[in-house]
């Protein structure tokens, strides 16, 4: 028997697992997807919000920015990688200029730090590729930006090394309720637990129904994105916000962790939560209003393009309760949900410890993980160490991104099991540069054949059915010695 | 320890540029490529087609470059391979990293950049949609199929009509995939005439100009595609659209010249070729470091990559002997249907010289001519019975015409454009 089952292995489910692996539980995560981290949190801004913008006396607002102030800790152990850069939410005009008196005074009620109002001549010399026509701005010295897939994989990671028990490919299709505990199947296997910790992100309203609360309603809400190479990333130093408008909190200019420029989200209520199509239209929406901020970027620099779908519902605020004994519900959880999410975790807990779930702290417990080996943050001296022990860190693999076989290697023997092309690409970030895997895929590939045992024709970019290769050539498939030669 | 020459990169373009480096008396000369083999793009190009002007004979692409390969054999040109160059500087520094020395810093007294070109991918073209696995550029599914034996599908739709796109569905095709259509959002292929005739009309592969993906749909592999008319401003046309089923899209829609290092080395870069702004000895605004083939722009034949790459080494024997005299130079100019030409600046001094120039216009002209005029007085012309833009074509300027003209730039024109 579980002490704790957590649904959904996103970011808050990944939050609150790292945060029991600090108890003496035992712990579950159940996520229907091949890795951690594949649903919205893989597809959003990636931004530590300040929390300005939550509305004050709200969940909203005081765990964004209780969670903005634990990211520094985090990062320093679990080194996801996190850079406080700043942000800007731009005025054009007096009427702009009103709204952002505005955010300032909620972001003073809210509590958060490092504001201030600034004029354009402050704007244009830190960001000089802002529209000259630019009024004044906010200015928020605490927010920042995360890779939000490398946080919620970081924090996954830790949990499991700490006793945390991952199920991936284990989509959560019942749960009954017998002599107060949980039986949740997924399929032919049942997970007996204490608790349940619903945190199935879009499907959390499916998720309540299936243990008889039928109250919940989430309705996705598309954001559309585009990202640019690198070599543009410098148009935005710090978060370019635009004022928001009429509910709308317009298109933002970042520069992500990594270094790329990336433009989005606009805002579309769609009806399935499959659906991340980006649209011809949606794209367009999203580079015009961009523009007025940054009039000069170079659209024939687009690498890719993404969309992500919030989890909103009619009511404003995050549901974070226990709403049937033993069963706690986080529903709704729509920006600021990643930065809150240390902080939901903490909030769980709590609700956790008044229902009477023992909280006795682990005496192992490691709250350090292994950060992945990334040479580009290496001197030159220690390059050349790491290459006198294992060769194969002098090999460029991925050439967009300087990724070596031995960065890849490293990211395939953690505690969270890598089966695809895009977990790696998540983790090692080889295939996520300006070719987009054009050149590196089948080396990549060889790679995962040769240290995980698959067949070329097993690997698949996510999902169970999304096969890269279709079978063997003709030549191939008749033994010719040139093929076996290369393979 | 300090070169005569690095050569970047072990393509045609970079082979042809040591070996000509080396018979103008340049001994001490290091090409550096990160593949595990030289050749470059050639590797992947089993088919015939290469070598038709150089040496009047249909070589495949490995064949065309083993003709250099093998001649480095009998010569003191060393080669590392498997050796990523990470940046050069403008003091021709040459950061690499490799198995089995590491990181290292090389120092030149010339350096020639032969990095080629990389594919222009779904998101350059932004295609809207899902993402599915099963949309490849043409020659991943080429270094899929000829490098490592296996087919990236079955049902298959190509994007772009540029040469690769054609050549892969030929290939895809005699490996039994159904190739189902080549789409071509420009209303002529940009591909060479031969290839469309080999490749397409030959096993009955529709092409349809004017037309492009206007939708990729299936959430795990590809499972179809909408496409869409287009007018003239290239514009869908509504109403026009329609699906097609296909578990993979290849993309040929495109290449672009790699240039990350000549960025970081703040390298000029044309906006229109997207490589080094070259003078006629194929020296970039650093001085000592030359450019060559696909990263300066994109050729269609390798024929002329090697010529260019003999250029540029011709040009870096002289700087590395010291006798490469400041030149003062004159820009060259694209207009009225010209899109580039290459190079863009031409020395002055040396007047007894003929410079080709190579040039690319924006569509097609039947029987039409290129002018070149300095200062408004016509100094060459040349009669062509087609020009396409998929074709790279050329002109010689003969320096001695330029001498007396008051003039701000050369401008390259296709009459009545
Ligand atoms: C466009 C956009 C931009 C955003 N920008 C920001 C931002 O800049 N800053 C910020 O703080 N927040 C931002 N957010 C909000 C933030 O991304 C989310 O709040 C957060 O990622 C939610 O995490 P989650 O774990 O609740 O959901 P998810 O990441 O969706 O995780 C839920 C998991 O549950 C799994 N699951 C679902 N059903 C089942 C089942 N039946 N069985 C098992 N597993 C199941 C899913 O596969 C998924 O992995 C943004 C959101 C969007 C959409
Ligand atoms: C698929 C395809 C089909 C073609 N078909 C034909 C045809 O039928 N007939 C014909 O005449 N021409 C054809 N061409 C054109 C011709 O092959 C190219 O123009 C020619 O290969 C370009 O030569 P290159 O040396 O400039 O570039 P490449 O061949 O691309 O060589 C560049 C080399 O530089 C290396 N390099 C790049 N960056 C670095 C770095 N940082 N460090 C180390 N090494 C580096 C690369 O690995 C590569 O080996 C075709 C081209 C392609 C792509």
């Amino acid at each position: 028997m579980y002490d704790v089952s957590i649904i959904g292995a996103g970011v808050v489910g990944c939050a609150i697992a790292r945060e029991l692996s600090k108890y003496d539980l035992k712990v579950a995560v159940l996520e229907k997807d091949s890795d951690v981290s594949n649903g919205t949190s893989k597809a959003n801004s990636g931004i530590v919000h300040g929390g300005y913008d939550a509305a004050p006396g709200t969940l909203k607002a005081k765990l964004c920015v209780k969670g903005n102030q634990m990211f520094k800790q985090l990062d320093s152990e679990l080194k996801f990688g996190y850079n406080k850069c700043g942000s800007y939410v731009l005025a054009f005009d007096e009427d702009d200029h009103k709204e952002i008196l505005k955010l300032y005074e909620k972001g003073v009620k809210n509590g958060v730090k490092n504001m201030s109002i600034v004029n354009k001549s402050f704007i244009l010399a830190n960001e000089p590729n802002v529209n000259p026509e630019v009024y004044s701005a906010l200015f928020c010295g605490s927010s920042g930006v995360i890779s939000p897939f490398e946080f919620a994989i970081a924090l996954a990671e830790n949990a499991a090394d700490n006793g945390v028990e991952f199920f991936l490919e284990t989509p959560v299709t019942a749960i009954e309720e017998i002599d107060g505990h949980f039986i949740i199947k997924s399929d032919d296997r049942k997970f007996r637990t204490k608790y349940v910790i619903n945190s199935a992100g879009l499907f959390s309203d499916e998720i309540a129904k299936m243990a008889g609360m039928e109250d919940y309603k989430i309705t996705p809400r598309k954001g559309e994105y585009l990202l640019f190479d690198k070599d543009i990333g410098n148009m935005a130093n710090a978060v370019l916000f635009q004022t928001p408008k009429e509910g709308s909190k317009g298109i933002l200019i970042t520069q992500t962790y990594h270094g790329n420029l990336m433009i989005g989200p606009n805002a579309k209520y769609v009806y399935d939560k499959e659906d991340m199509l980006t649209t011809k239209e949606g794209l367009k929406e999203v580079s015009d209003q961009a523009k007025k901020s940054v009039p000069n970027i170079d659209m024939s620099k687009v690498i890719t393009q993404f969309a992500g779908l919030r989890s909103s519902m009619e009511q404003y605020d995050f549901i974070i309760e226990e709403t049937k004994k033993g069963f706690v519900n986080l529903i709704g959880i729509d920006s600021p949900g990643l930065t809150s999410s240390p902080a939901i975790a903490l909030e769980v807990l709590d609700i956790l410890d008044k229902s009477g779930l023992g909280l006795d702290p682990k005496e192992n417990h490691i709250s350090y993980r292994t950060p992945y080996i990334r040479m580009d943050h290496m001197s030159n001296e220690e390059v050349n160490e790491l290459i006198a022990q294992d060769g194969s860190f002098g090999k460029i693999v991925c050439r967009c991104e300087s990724i070596t076989e031995g960065e890849i290697v490293d990211v395939l023997k953690r505690s969270i099991p890598v089966k695809t092309i895009d977990a790696i690409k998540r983790r090692a970030r080889a295939t996520m540069g300006r070719c987009q895997g054009g050149f590196c895929t089948p080396k990549v590939m060889d790679i995962m054949c040769r240290e995980l045992n698959m067949e070329m024709t097993d690997i698949n970019k996510s999902e169970k059915g999304s096969y890269i290769l279709s079978g063997k050539t003709q030549k191939a498939e008749g033994g010719n010695e040139q093929w076996s030669m290369i393979l | 320890m300090v070169y005569d020459l690095i050569v970047v990169g072990g393509g045609p373009a970079g082979l042809a540029a040591a070996l000509k480096a080396y018979d103008e008396g340049i001994k001490d000369i290091l090409i550096i490529e990160r593949d595990y083999v030289l050749g470059g793009i050639l590797n992947q190009c089993i088919h015939n087609g290469f070598g038709l002007h150089k040496f009047k004979e249909e070589l495949t692409g490995p064949e065309y470059s083993e003709k250099y390969i093998e001649r480095l054999k009998d010569t003191s040109i060393k080669v590392k391979t498997e050796t990523m160059v990470l940046k050069v500087t403008e003091d021709r520094e040459v950061h690499t990293l490799n198995e089995k020395e590491g990181f290292q810093v090389l120092k030149a007294k010339s350096l020639i950049l032969a990095m080629g070109c990389r594919e222009r991918t779904r998101g350059a073209i932004s295609i809207a949609g899902a993402r599915p696995s099963g949309v490849f550029t043409a020659g991943t599914a080429q270094r899929f199929i000829n490098l490592e034996g296996y087919m990236p599908g079955k049902e298959v739709v190509i994007l772009g009509s540029g040469d690769i796109g054609l050549i892969m569905a030929r290939r895809m095709t005699l490996e039994g995939a159904n190739v189902k259509c080549v789409l071509e959002l420009m209303p002529y292929s940009n591909g060479l005439t031969r290839n469309i005739v080999q490749c397409l009309d030959d096993y009955d592969i529709p092409l349809k100009l004017s037309h492009t993906v206007v939708s990729v749909h299936g959430d795990k592999r590809l499972e179809g595609i909408t496409v869409a008319k287009v007018d003239e401003n290239l514009q869908i046309i509504d109403g026009s659209q329609e699906y097609i089923s296909c578990d993979t899209l290849l993309l040929s829609v495109g290449l672009i010249p790699e240039n990350e290092l000549s960025n970081v080395c703040d390298i000029e870069i044309d906006k229109t070729t997207k490589g080094p702004v070259v003078s006629d000895t194929r020296e970039t605004s650093k001085k000592g470091i030359f450019a060559c083939g696909n990263v300066l722009h994109v050729h269609d034949l390798v024929d002329y990559v090697s010529e260019e790459a003999e250029i540029a080494a011709v040009g870096a024997a002289k700087f590395i002997k010291n006798s490469a005299a400041e030149q003062k130079s004159i820009k060259t100019k694209g207009c009225n249907g010209v899109t580039y030409v290459v190079p863009q600046k031409v020395g002055l001094d040396d007047q007894d010289k003929v410079v080709k120039m190579y040039l690319r216009v924006n569509k097609v002209y039947d029987n039409s001519k290129i002018k070149v005029t300095a200062g408004g007085v016509e100094i060459a012309s040349k009669k062509y019975d087609r020009l396409i833009p998929g074709e790279m074509a050329s002109i010689n300027l003969v320096k001695s015409k330029l001498k007396g003209i008051d003039m701000d730039e050369v401008v390259f024109e296709v009459e009545g454009a």
